[in-house]
């Protein structure tokens, strides 16, 4: 119980630490694991340099004027139809808006 | 005449010096063939490291391919030139003996693939933005023709499927438009198109059979292929395993399939199935499915040996930590192995005694022997990615 409770403090505290609009950031280590992952896994169709492939780019200018909560869903459930594919199994919707934020900052390595 | 003995003297001191000097050079160059080499896309570092499978040793490495992020290869058939194409619209040659990088253009924003034409003389690209195929000279990249590929809606469209076939030709698939077209090069200035409109929704990649008369194309948003007899072009495109899926939902597909690397195995065509955890067996005379084997995870390669007695087969992420051996006539999986995190692609020797596994997370490439399945070699590289043999330089549509 008082886990739980010093749990939700903490979660209180980083969400408050954190950006606008984002419930808590992952930590240090997932930052870097997920960061891994967007240069290599979404890479593979949208470029290492977010630039494009067999998906759309995801460069700073690509996503001006798409809403955060879409590109969240996107990421989160697929886009049925197209190749995008539902990534919710691993990454929660925090962690896939913390990336939509690095994206929009034109995250590079 | 007369003689004189000085002058004699240094004659035959310069002789002497002059074969030293021929014999070191020849040392210096490694005089060597390229039959047993190869080369593995260092896909972060936009590296080439050029191996040799004989001793399983790295040659040289090449910087300065750009984005590498899905980069493939074709070889000159000389086997002495690599051409990488890049995922930043790079086409570079690489001269794989000197280990120098001795040409570069960057003919498009976003590509995709390529291929050599028969003769040789031709190389072509496929292209993402601006979609379409441009074709250069061999010989010094200049570029010869530009085919933007314009769909019957009249929008630009993404090219995959790029292959060379027999006749000087290319071929390859226009994704968003679905189409197919023949690209024949005859007059390499002023290529010939033939196209096939509404051959089904998102074909994502192509392959050609190795006789080079069967042209198939992948599906993403329909369940089954179309193909293409090109020696029977007048009978158009016609589907094959239409509802291979069985109408069921599809699984999500977290690295899609490549066809490139298929196996064919006696009359046999072994293909990775879209959004099933499976891989299709497909009779090449009649292309009905004859079965289908239950694997690991969504299938991206199933390459064969190349006595077609094996079928090694790697997965898309999740299950991209593994690879399975299929033992074709009893269509078994004799071995699940687990090379490490994030194997991304296979390569045979050219008679199939080993097998090159590229493991991108753990930074290493390992080389199995076919025969009792264990590892033979390692070799650290960085964030290996694709890995193609010299040998491709002698078959078609590779």
């Amino acid at each position: 119980m008082f886990d739980r409770l010093l749990a939700m403090i903490l979660c209180a505290g980083a969400a408050f630490a954190a950006a606008p609009g984002l419930a808590a950031e992952p930590g240090g280590e997932r930052q870097r694991e997920l960061l891994y992952r967007l240069e290599q896994d979404c890479g593979s169709c949208h470029g290492m340099t977010m630039k494009g492939g067999l998906g759309p780019a995801l460069t700073p200018e690509a996503l001006a004027g798409k809403p955060d909560d879409g590109l969240v869903d996107a990421i989160l459930r697929g886009r049925p139809g197209t190749p995008m594919a539902p990534w919710d199994f691993e990454i929660s919707e925090d962690e896939a808006a913390w990336l939509v934020l690095q994206l929009r900052r034109g995250w590079t390595k | 005449m007369t003689a004189n003995p000085v002058r004699a003297t240094i004659l035959i001191c310069l002789i002497a010096v002059g074969a030293a000097l021929l014999a070191g050079c020849a040392d210096q160059a490694g005089m060597r063939g390229t039959g047993d080499a190869g080369v593995v896309i260092e896909r972060a570092a936009g590296r080439l490291a050029v191996i040799e499978t004989t001793t399983n040793s790295l040659l040289h490495k090449v910087p300065g391919l750009g984005d590498t992020s899905h980069a493939s290869v074709v070889f000159s058939r000389d086997e002495r030139y690599a051409f990488i194409f890049g995922r930043d619209g790079g086409l570079t040659k690489v001269d794989i003996l000197a280990g120098k990088l001795v040409g570069r253009v960057i003919q498009a924003g976003n590509s995709v693939g390529g291929a050599i034409s028969q003769d040789g003389r031709l190389v072509a690209v496929s292209n993402y933005e601006p979609g379409g195929v441009r074709v250069f000279d061999a010989r010094t990249l200049e570029q010869v023709a530009d085919i933007p590929a314009i769909g019957a809606d009249g929008a630009a469209s993404k090219v995959v499927g790029l292959v060379d076939a027999p006749g000087n030709r290319f071929v390859f698939s226009l994704y968003d438009a679905g189409e197919i077209w023949i690209a024949d090069m005859s007059d390499p200035g002023s290529p010939r198109i033939t196209k096939f409109r509404d051959v089904g929704r998102l074909p994502y990649d192509g392959l050609i059979t190795g006789n080079g008369r069967y042209y198939v194309a992948g599906l993403f948003g329909e369940d089954g292929l179309v193909k293409l007899d090109l020696w029977n072009t007048g009978a158009g495109v016609t589907r094959i395993l239409a509802g291979y899926g069985r109408g069921e939902e599809p699984l999500p597909v977290y690295k899609m399939p490549h066809l490139e690397g298929w196996a064919v195995a006696g009359d046999i065509v072994v293909l990775p199935a879209v959004g099933r955890h499976e891989v299709l067996l497909v009779d090449l005379a009649s292309w009905q499915e004859v079965g289908r084997i239950a694997v690991h995870g969504q299938p991206v390669f199933a390459v064969a040996r190349p006595d077609a007695r094996q079928v090694w087969v790697n997965f898309a992420h999740p299950g991209n930590d593994t690879v399975q051996v299929i033992d074709l006539p009893s269509r078994r999986i004799i071995a699940t192995l687990k090379p490490g995190k994030a194997v991304l692609h296979m390569e045979f020797t050219p008679r199939g005694e080993h097998v090159w596994v590229s493991v991108r997370d753990d930074d290493k490439v390992i080389v199995y022997d076919t025969a009792t399945l264990e590892p033979v070699a390692t070799l650290p590289l960085d964030k290996p990615s694709g890995i193609f043999l010299t040998a491709r330089a002698h078959k078609i549509g590779l």
